[in-house]
């Protein structure tokens, strides 16, 4: 072996090995206890085979989180691309104070997402239902958070809210790549603004497009923090994602290794929508 | 005047209109700290009149607001300064070894692979490993952030570094310096931009993280910020004034940081993001 091979092989295999023991192992085990039926405390436990993830499919609690965490994710996913594209269009046109209205737009990225979420709990529960009662509104009178109908738009309007920042900033980006001279061009053809953006914007942003829409389901799909701040998982159970549910279960309600069969699942659901996003935008893109 | 370089106003007036969307929220959580019960009860939206800074000073004694600041910047500073030393490092590795060897091939898609599993899979077995190692505290955490910050920070340098030419340190060997060398003082800096990215993305991450904290750290002395107002939250959740202040105290330091490097903040994402 060469000094350099050496030398590369000492830059990566401590990070090789602690990624192992810290990642690696620890998701192996998670496989392994969804097999047992261990609670998380006792001393012992028994290999129950695929038990558990027999139960989950009968389990409505699971069932009900998959539903709210795909509803919750899809809703959220286009909102953000929609605004975020559009703000990014507006933010890269020709406007007054252009800088501070970036620095404003992207403010909510910056701020964490649990208090943030506090703070909306706040205006749902006082703010909004005071203004209600003000104007009359039967509708705005009402918490929204404390429907089991309607507080999954109280959660999907703090995340679109905090989410749109993080994806104008990178369509602002994918903006800046496109050539003047395209836009140049169609102006002479006489293309309208519509056309314009359909047959020249558009396409030069798919890649940015993609990356934008994979970005937002997933973490839609991980949604915690926000669930947390504002319902707690409630009303009943109205809100409670899969991440939400492995933890609370998890934690503090003894299903150890039920909810590490959970979270098997929950990677394999997360790997094939991934891969299938990835397929179909990338695709579109050519 | 041509028409492309005139102002739009119909587009800046709707951006004006969005953009009141945004710091209404922000308006709110100042007010509302500033008030006492009574203004409140009058209006939510009015102007604070009184200016009780009393929450402030009630909220820092509440959730030793000092002790979490400490803890949060310890932790985001040290963690972020390791990551961008260490990761960039393995980055250069595996940049300049993957088409020529398997072993750094599939070291690179062992990590990135790592982007899709939800981290639900492994809280349950990570809490009890990093208590049998006694980890369970600031610098476990610290260490956790490093070596999970891999996954995506190898992504983004490794696609940076395969772009920088080898005839540079080609010339370096050449001229005796060491691989190490060679790295220190040739590729690192040139990842200038890249870095600052990275930095900056690791930065928000880890200084507003709420779910790693709560589930590794035991004492509430090591808490964090955002920790700290989760059960500051469980405590005190009738009074608002006081509550917002809590809030806004835990916001102020990256939003004071955001207003001197908002500009390079910006940019540093978008310059990472079209390589």
């Amino acid at each position: 072996m060469t000094k350099r091979q050496a030398a590369f092989y000492s830059m990566t295999i401590p990070a090789l090995l602690l990624f192992f023991l810290l990642h690696t192992y620890p998701a192996i085990q998670g496989i392994f206890y969804s097999f047992t039926n261990w609670d998380g405390f006792s001393e012992g436990y028994r290999f129950v085979g695929f038990n558990n993830y027999a139960s989950l499919f009968k389990d409505n609690n699971v069932l009900n989180s998959y539903l709210f965490t795909f509803k919750y994710a899809l809703v959220v996913t286009i909102l953000i691309n929609v605004l975020s594209l559009l703000i990014a269009l507006g933010l890269n046109s020709n406007i007054k104070y252009r800088n501070l209205f970036r620095g404003i737009y992207f403010l909510p990225n910056i701020l964490g997402v649990l208090i943030i979420g506090y703070i909306f709990n706040y205006f749902f529960s006082n703010v909004l239902t005071q203004l209600g009662d003000k104007l009359g509104s039967d509708v705005l009178s009402v918490n929204i958070l404390g429907s089991e109908k309607w507080a999954w738009i109280g959660v999907v309007i703090v995340s679109v809210w905090q989410g749109i920042a993080f994806n104008t900033i990178l369509y602002l980006a994918g903006l800046q790549t496109i050539p003047k001279d395209l836009y140049e061009a169609s102006n002479i053809d006489g293309a309208g603004k519509w056309t314009t953006f359909w047959k020249i914007t558009f396409p030069m942003l798919a890649g940015f497009f993609t990356i934008n829409m994979v970005l937002a389901l997933k973490n839609g799909l991980f949604v915690f923090d926000q669930i947390i701040a504002l319902t707690g998982g409630g009303p009943g159970r109205s809100t409670q994602s899969i991440a939400l549910l492995i933890y609370q279960g998890g934690f503090q309600g003894g299903e150890f290794a039920y909810q590490s069969a959970n979270a098997v699942i929950y990677f394999i659901v997360i790997i094939a929508v991934s891969i299938a996003q990835l397929k179909f935008l990338q695709r579109k893109e050519m | 005047m041509n028409k492309e370089n005139s102002t739009n106003w119909g587009v800046t007036l709707l951006i004006a209109l969005g953009s009141v969307l945004i710091l209404i929220p922000l308006y709110m959580t100042i007010s509302i700290a500033l008030k006492n019960p009574e203004e409140m009860a009058n209006s939510v939206f009015s102007l604070p009149i009184g200016l009780h800074f009393e929450n402030f000073a009630n909220a820092i004694e509440a959730t030793n607001f000092f002790g979490a600041l400490k803890n949060s910047t310890i932790i985001t500073v040290v963690a972020v300064g390791i990551i961008l030393l260490t990761n960039s490092l393995v980055s250069y590795a595996i940049a300049r070894n993957m088409d020529k060897f398997k072993f750094y091939k599939g070291l690179y898609f062992y990590f990135i692979s790592a982007l899709f599993i939800p981290f639900q899979i492994i809280i349950l077995p990570v809490v009890k490993l990093t208590t049998t190692l006694q980890m369970n505290n600031i610098p476990g955490l610290i260490i956790l952030y490093i070596v999970y910050g891999l996954a995506f920070n190898i992504f983004v340098y490794v696609g940076y570094i395969r772009s920088i030419p080898i005839e540079l340190e080609e010339a370096a060997t050449v001229d005796g310096a060491s691989t190490y060398g060679t790295f220190w003082r040739v590729i690192f800096p040139l990842l200038a931009p890249i870095n600052a990215t990275i930095a900056i993305l690791s930065c928000l991450s880890i200084w507003n993280d709420f779910l790693l904290p709560l589930i590794i750290l035991g004492k509430p002395e090591s808490y964090t910020l955002p920790l700290v107002q989760y059960v500051f939250q469980g405590q005190f959740s009738t009074d608002f004034n006081l509550a917002f202040a809590s809030y806004l105290l835990a916001l102020a330091p990256m939003v004071i940081v955001y207003l001197f490097v908002q500009k390079w903040i910006i940019n540093g994402i978008t310059q990472g993001a079209v390589k």
